[in-house]
């Protein structure tokens, strides 16, 4: 690999790691045809971890840093000063098929900066994955990045080669994109969704190939003064209307020569963390967005203890609830229990008359559990009424300074 | 009861354990008179020959399930956990491994757990190295790897139904496995040395694993809940953490503090405002567009575009081409096309002043010998192309759309409408332009004789109301 190639990784990697999204998951099982390249298993593979905790699945990177759009919270807008560079779709092309052959990575993850038109950027994507799958015979996941100002036709032919597309909606109000992302389009981007989700609707029920792992979206937390109940209904509606698979939450981060309109400060990990909890309390335990909304100190989730748990001391008079007896829905609603540990308590109850103790092995969070359950030797003597009960629960504050 | 010793295989034996355990079972040998022995540990107890097999044991899913993955663990009481296991199922606990919570199922589903994390981490960080050239020109690579558990032989096929295309071998302490294109074999074990030292994309992943971690996120305990450190020597990008770690703190600062940059570059006006014109803005341009893409369905020759002098009166919609329109990519060029010609000029209808497309622009088929058996586009299809047919459309600007057919009303109206029942004037949604809907003419030529002249009668019949119609200025 010569020294060009590596200084254009270097700078269209940096370029590209804002996006949070790094799943390689969803796509059905494949495997290589013979002289081919690449399978997928159905479950994603992390092939390394950065000291940011976060995992390299795919190769995640930019076709160019170059940019049109002026997006205030981008690295790469228009009016940043940062270096530049640009790929050929053979040097993309190339990066990805070496990397997989030495087992780095499960695919690639192609998005760019907006060059001479949207439509010619779409283009270029396209070319990548097309590339990538028909000279190479390429079954790995591929990730592309849609553009919404793009033509529809061009964001449909996205969907013939790669597993996952996503459109990022990065603002969630209409306001703070016309404020901070000038040339963008809120309408625009719901619009290319709800195509993209009627296709691969349409598709699948066909038995047709596209974008089989569906779509996902990233919407950046703490660039604007968007409340996270806010942010947790437009999920809701976003899962809803456009059967988005994910939503990703990005904290806003610093970035080098950050512009004036947003000042620089410390991501909010805590609160991102706390967003993804109450998302995952939406898609894995049937709350509602009202039940959310229902946890938060107006409009904003709790960072000292997680979303159930904040529900669960908003809603005292449900519990304590019997371990022995209670129904799945219910179970779902103790803060500690995860859907794993529910679904086994479910399957040994049936056998076992359950003791604190068994429930001690089927989950790692006893200590949040324990004052909202009653078990076969245990019953908590009216804890759930206790006034310090959320401070001997809250976690301590988490270390967020970075050593 | 006497003890006994059963000596296995070193590693994972499952057949040797299959054997013996039916054999116990079958005795009605209990756990605690067993002893079980690996490879080559020496022994005190006098030894067993595993021996003849005894009947089969029908055992719960559940546990026959544990059974395999456990085997790979290297925890040396692995065997005798499965050995109470299956006891107590054999005495009746027929629902044991349902019972998660129970001290022995819970320690086995952790064993289990740990083995499948192993296999997913050696899925994950094996990391190649280019070791010259194979067989036949075949790239060659090899890896190093040291897994936790009894892992290699069913970690291997994975890396075979990935990399078909070029020779490798993976190495480990306890044995190799190698591939050659054909088939998978296994070998003794390998030492490191026998794996190249470096590879010409190393330093290029290192950079790049360096260049995506971002330091305003540092999270230390996370990076190695889930790689942790005794992975670290095998893999390469991991030289670097140490530097990246050092030097975060002072990054992160460096981008807090610094004030904000005006740009250096003037605002490109030009490339904004070119940039807001991609839109094709010609008939011309969209074709252009048409005729560079992809048929979204293999196979096709090339796109047939819609053919007929812009501001035509009337427009006819079509299907999608058939064999003789996708060789000579012209629209309704095959017997239909003919067919409908010939209707049109008994409806006083001039072919050359009309404008004539399809929904769909590309023909699709399905192979017959020498044949190509035309195949109806799925709504989905019809669909992908409405936007194209949309655009025609509107720089056309007829005054009368007439769908030849359903797929033409569907991509018209985007519903699904029996033509029975729309036959006739129609409205296709908020359009500039009427509608009107008959048959496609190849639904005529599929009629039997003696129906077919008077359906081909009603057909020219329609035409002549169409043209009537287009010939009627639209209501301002």
């Amino acid at each position: 690999m010569d020294d060009a190639l590596k200084k254009k990784l270097t700078i269209l990697a940096d370029a590209a790691k804002y996006d949070a999204s790094c799943a390689s998951s969803g796509a059905p099982k494949r495997k290589a045809e013979a002289g081919g390249l690449g399978s997928t298993t159905g479950a994603g593979i992390c092939h390394a971890y950065t000291p940011d905790g976060r995992c390299v699945s795919l190769l995640k990177i930019l076709l160019t840093n170059y940019c049109l759009f002026d997006c205030a919270y981008c690295v790469n807008r228009r009016s940043s000063n940062v270096r530049r560079a640009k790929f050929s779709v053979d040097e993309v092309v190339t990066l990805t098929v070496e990397f997989y052959k030495r087992n780095y990575i499960e695919g690639l993850f192609l998005s760019s900066g907006i060059i001479r038109s949207p439509d010619h950027t779409m283009e270029q994507l396209i070319r990548v994955a097309k590339t990538l799958r028909q000279r190479h015979g390429f079954r790995g996941y591929i990730h592309l990045k849609t553009i919404p100002e793009a033509s529809p036709w061009l964001i449909e032919q996205a969907g013939l080669y790669a597993d996952r597309l996503s459109i990022n909606l990065e603002l969630p109000t209409e306001a703070s994109l016309e404020r901070l992302a000038p040339e963008k389009d809120g309408a625009a981007i719901q619009t290319a969704m709800g195509q993209m989700g009627e296709r691969i609707l349409q598709a699948k029920e066909e038995k047709r190939r596209f974008a089989p792992a569906g779509q996902s979206t990233q919407v950046i937390v703490g660039a604007d003064a968007s409340t996270d109940e806010s942010l947790i209904r437009t999920s809701a509606r976003l899962y809803d209307h456009y059967g988005l698979k994910r939503i990703y939450y990005s904290a806003f981060s610093p970035i080098p020569d950050a512009a004036s309109i947003l000042p620089s400060k410390s991501p909010p990990l805590q609160r991102e963390h706390r967003l993804y909890q109450a998302d995952w309390l939406m898609r894995y335990y049937a709350f509602s967005p009202d039940d959310v909304a229902g946890a938060t100190e107006s409009g904003m989730l709790a960072l000292d203890v997680d979303p159930k748990l904040a529900w669960a001391l908003r809603n005292r008079d449900r519990f304590p609830v019997d371990v022995n007896r209670a129904d799945r829905e219910m179970l779902l609603r103790v803060p500690g229990l995860g859907v794993r540990a529910v679904d086994k308590i479910v399957a040994a109850r049936r056998h076992a008359t359950l003791r604190l103790d068994d429930v001690a092995r089927l989950t790692s969070g006893l200590k949040r559990a324990r004052p909202f359950l009653v078990a076969a030797d245990h019953a908590p003597t009216r804890l759930t009424d206790r006034l310090d009960l959320r401070a001997r629960l809250a976690e301590p504050p988490r270390q967020l300074s970075l050593f | 009861m006497q003890a006994r010793t059963i000596r296995l295989r070193a590693g994972a034996d499952l057949e040797g354990f299959r054997r013996a355990i039916r054999r116990l079972v079958a005795a009605g040998v209990t756990p605690e008179a067993v002893t079980w022995i690996a490879g080559e540990a020496a022994s005190l107890f006098p030894e067993d020959d595993v021996g003849e097999p005894g009947p089969a044991l029908a055992l719960p899913r559940a546990v026959a399930a544990l059974v395999p993955p456990v085997v790979l663990h290297r925890d040396p009481e692995r065997y005798g956990l499965l050995h109470r296991l299956i006891w107590r199922v054999a005495q009746g606990e027929r629902h044991l491994a349902e019972v998660a919570s129970d001290p022995l199922v819970h320690r086995l589903a952790l064993m289990r757990k740990a083995v499948g994390r192993d296999l997913h981490k050696m899925h994950a960080f094996l990391r190649f190295r280019r070791a010259g050239a194979g067989e036949a020109g075949r790239e060659r690579f090899a890896a190093w790897f040291e897994p936790e558990h009894h892992i290699l032989a069913e970690a291997a096929p994975f890396f075979a139904a990935r990399f078909p295309s070029f020779d490798w071998s993976i190495l480990t302490p306890d044995g190799s496995a190698h591939w050659d294109g054909n088939a998978l074999c296994f070998g003794p074990p390998g030492r490191r040395e026998d794996v190249p030292e470096h590879d010409s994309f190393e330093a290029g992943w290192t950079d790049y694993y360096s260049s995506t971690f971002n330091p305003a996120r540092t999270n230390l305990a996370a990076m190695r809940a889930e790689m942790p450190k005794k992975y670290w020597h095998n893999m390469p990008e991991t030289a670097a953490i140490p530097g990246l770690v050092r030097e975060a703190g002072r990054r992160v600062g460096q981008m807090i503090e610094r004030a904000p940059e005006a740009p250096v570059k003037r605002v490109p006006i030009r490339a904004l405002a070119a940039m807001a014109a991609q839109e094709p803005d010609s008939l011309a341009a969209l074709n252009a567009v048409i005729r560079a893409s992809a048929p979204l369905v293999p196979g096709a020759t090339q796109a047939v575009l819609g053919e007929g002098p812009p501001g035509a009166a009337i427009a006819f919609v079509g299907e999608q081409p058939g064999d003789q329109e996708d060789l000579q990519g012209r629209p309704f060029v095959g017997p239909a096309g003919q067919l409908l010609s010939r209707a049109l000029r008994e409806a006083g209808i001039d072919r050359d002043r009309a404008y004539l497309t399809n929904a769909v622009k590309h023909f699709k088929f399905e192979a017959r010998g020498k044949r190509r058996i035309h195949q109806k586009p799925t709504a989905g299809e019809v669909a992908h192309y409405r936007w194209w047919l949309d655009r025609e459309l509107a720089f056309v600007a007829p005054r009368l759309v007439v769908a030849l057919g359903a797929t033409a009303v569907l991509a018209l109206s985007g519903r699904q409408v029996p033509i029975t029942r729309a036959r006739g004037p129609a409205s296709f949604g908020e359009k500039p332009y009427r509608g009107f809907v008959t048959v496609h003419p190849s639904y005529l030529l599929r009629l039997p004789d003696d129906g077919r002249g008077e359906a081909y009668a009603a057909f020219v019949d329609d035409l002549r109301r169409a043209a009537a119609l287009a010939a009627d200025p639209l209501p301002a």
